[in-house]
């Protein structure tokens, strides 16, 4: 793997720190006009998510790491991994409950996910942006409220809970944003 | 490749008109502006310091020399002090290789005068009647480097020892580790804490803050006033956290000024860069004798970046070095 000086790494970087990977977030260049250059870096740890701050001498190198992003398709759940296949090679990898986290809320088989692979192993799985799902059971519709702006929560096929419009029934499918947990619309079938 | 300008008309009218109240404050000081060479056959020799180099060749090809491209006009100006022009002042671009950033450009403007017969609390007197005239900052604060580190993290930055100062960079969170930063020195460790704790207080509600009387072991050229402790008489200027100036109580004595930059060569050979020729001229220069003054260098650009609130330098530049 590519190695990376403090003075060429940007945002979107993927290198090694305290041995985990992690995604450059900032760098800033931090430079007093009589004293020693530091470069000042903010990272995203790929495994835990948080962010922490590193300062390295400027010119200091850093490991790069082996994290790609590749779109999969999600093809089952055998009770413990997660199965995707990327659908040119065929080839197949497994995540684990980790990687999944809360995205196993909102996918369903044959689903496009971003798979982000750690040494070719499934470290973080994000779901579509959008995803379209049923709902499995949500207080009874008032019928014809299609205007005023009270919601209710009602829970998907997959086990996410979102907050409907008071008009959506059962059996319904209703379209998501999983990246703010919104409702968007109803889907007809 | 774009060709644009990366910094909008309305701030080139800005630093235009900025340039111009400079020129006319210090007319009406009576302070001499003055052109010295970007070229020099001496460089820079802070070893925190990297110098552009090129070479002359005459015609016919005898004869090659190697220049440095300024990284500051100070010893051509010292030179001119030593001459007996008085009190003078300078607007040029300087150049400071491998620096670039959010607030570094590797050729950027310095403002750089000095005044015959001022201390550093005469020459500060004079930076703040500027600021408020140039850029509407209102009286700015003054505070001793002991003070705003003792204030801001407990430490006392002229009596801790290494092992303590660490710690204290260790305590505040500044570093993760120890064994991340290898080899820093004592003053390696204080500009951490800082750049990293310290200077985003300073220069807060458009008052800029003044920090004097550094550690003696960061005199640069300033004079060293004897203690216990001992410090260096040179200052800084910052403005939204940002350090816009730095300034001296010029060292005069040519013994002490020829230590330091052999101080500074040795450093260089410590850490493996290039040696500087030191510069003669200037060394003689003070044996003629330097008249006591004061002088400081204030970043036009970063000046500009606080009247317009750009967040890059970039956007106070017709053209950073990446559109060159």
């Amino acid at each position: 793997m590519a190695n990376f000086s403090t003075n060429e790494i940007k945002s979107g970087f993927k290198v090694m720190v305290d041995g985990d990977p992690c995604t450059v977030l900032e760098n800033e260049y931090v430079k007093p006009g009589k004293g020693q250059a530091f470069n000042r870096i903010k990272i995203r740890n790929l495994k835990t998510q948080r962010v922490i701050e590193r300062t390295y001498k400027s010119g200091d190198v850093l490991d790069g790491a082996d994290v790609v992003d590749m779109q999969l398709q999600y093809l089952y759940n055998d009770g413990t991994l997660w199965y995707f296949m990327d659908q040119e090679s065929f080839e197949q990898s497994a995540a684990d409950e980790a990687a999944l986290g809360d995205s196993r809320l909102w996918i369903k088989e044959q689903d496009t996910c971003n798979v982000t692979l750690y040494n070719g192993i499934p470290l973080a799985v994000a779901p579509p942006n959008q995803v379209v799902l049923r709902v499995a059971d949500t207080d009874p519709g008032l019928r014809g409220d299609t205007s005023t702006g009270g919601t209710k929560p009602a829970t998907l096929e997959t086990g996410a809970v979102v907050r409907v419009p008071l008009f959506v029934n059962i059996g319904e499918l209703i379209k998501v944003d999983t990246r703010t947990v919104e409702y968007i619309s109803r889907v007809k079938e | 490749m774009d060709w644009h300008p990366s910094s909008p008309l309305v701030v080139m009218q800005k630093r235009a008109e900025m340039l111009a109240q400079i020129r006319a404050f210090f007319a009406s000081c009576g302070v001499l502006e003055v052109d010295t060479p970007v070229l020099s056959v001496a460089g820079a020799t802070d070893p925190h310091i990297a110098s552009f180099v090129t070479e002359y060749r005459p015609e016919g090809g005898e004869g090659r020399q190697c220049f440095y491209l300024h990284t500051s006009p100070e010893f051509p100006m010292k030179r001119l002090l030593a001459a007996g022009v008085g009190s003078i002042y300078q607007v040029c671009k300087v150049f400071r290789n491998g620096e670039q950033g959010r607030w570094h450009n590797p050729e950027f403007t310095l403002l750089e005068w000095y005044r015959v017969g001022f201390d550093h609390h005469a020459l500060m007197d004079e930076m703040d009647a500027l600021l408020a005239e140039v850029a509407g900052c209102g009286p700015a604060l003054r505070v001793t480097y002991r003070d705003v580190f003792l204030q801001n993290t407990g430490l006392d930055p002229l009596e801790a020892d290494i092992p303590e100062v660490r710690e204290k960079a260790l305590a505040l969170g500044v570093v993760a580790s120890l064994d991340s930063l290898e080899g820093i020195d004592r003053n390696g460790w204080l500009d951490l804490i800082l750049t990293h704790r310290i200077v985003d207080t300073l220069g807060q509600n458009g008052r800029p803050t003044f920090v004097y009387d550094y550690p003696a072991s960061q005199a640069a050229m300033a004079q060293v006033r004897p203690g216990p402790p001992a410090v260096a008489e040179r200052f800084e200027v910052y403005l939204g956290g940002v350090e816009l100036a730095n300034g001296f109580h010029e060292l005069r004595d040519p013994k002490e000024q020829r230590k330091r930059l052999e101080a500074d060569r040795e450093e260089r050979h410590r850490m493996g860069l290039p040696l500087i020729p030191l510069d003669e001229r200037l060394l003689d220069a003070l044996s003629h004798g330097l008249p006591p003054c004061a002088g400081v260098a204030l970043g036009i650009d970063r000046l500009l970046m606080a009247v317009t609130g750009a967040t890059s330098i970039d956007a106070v530049l017709a053209f950073p070095v990446g559109r060159a």
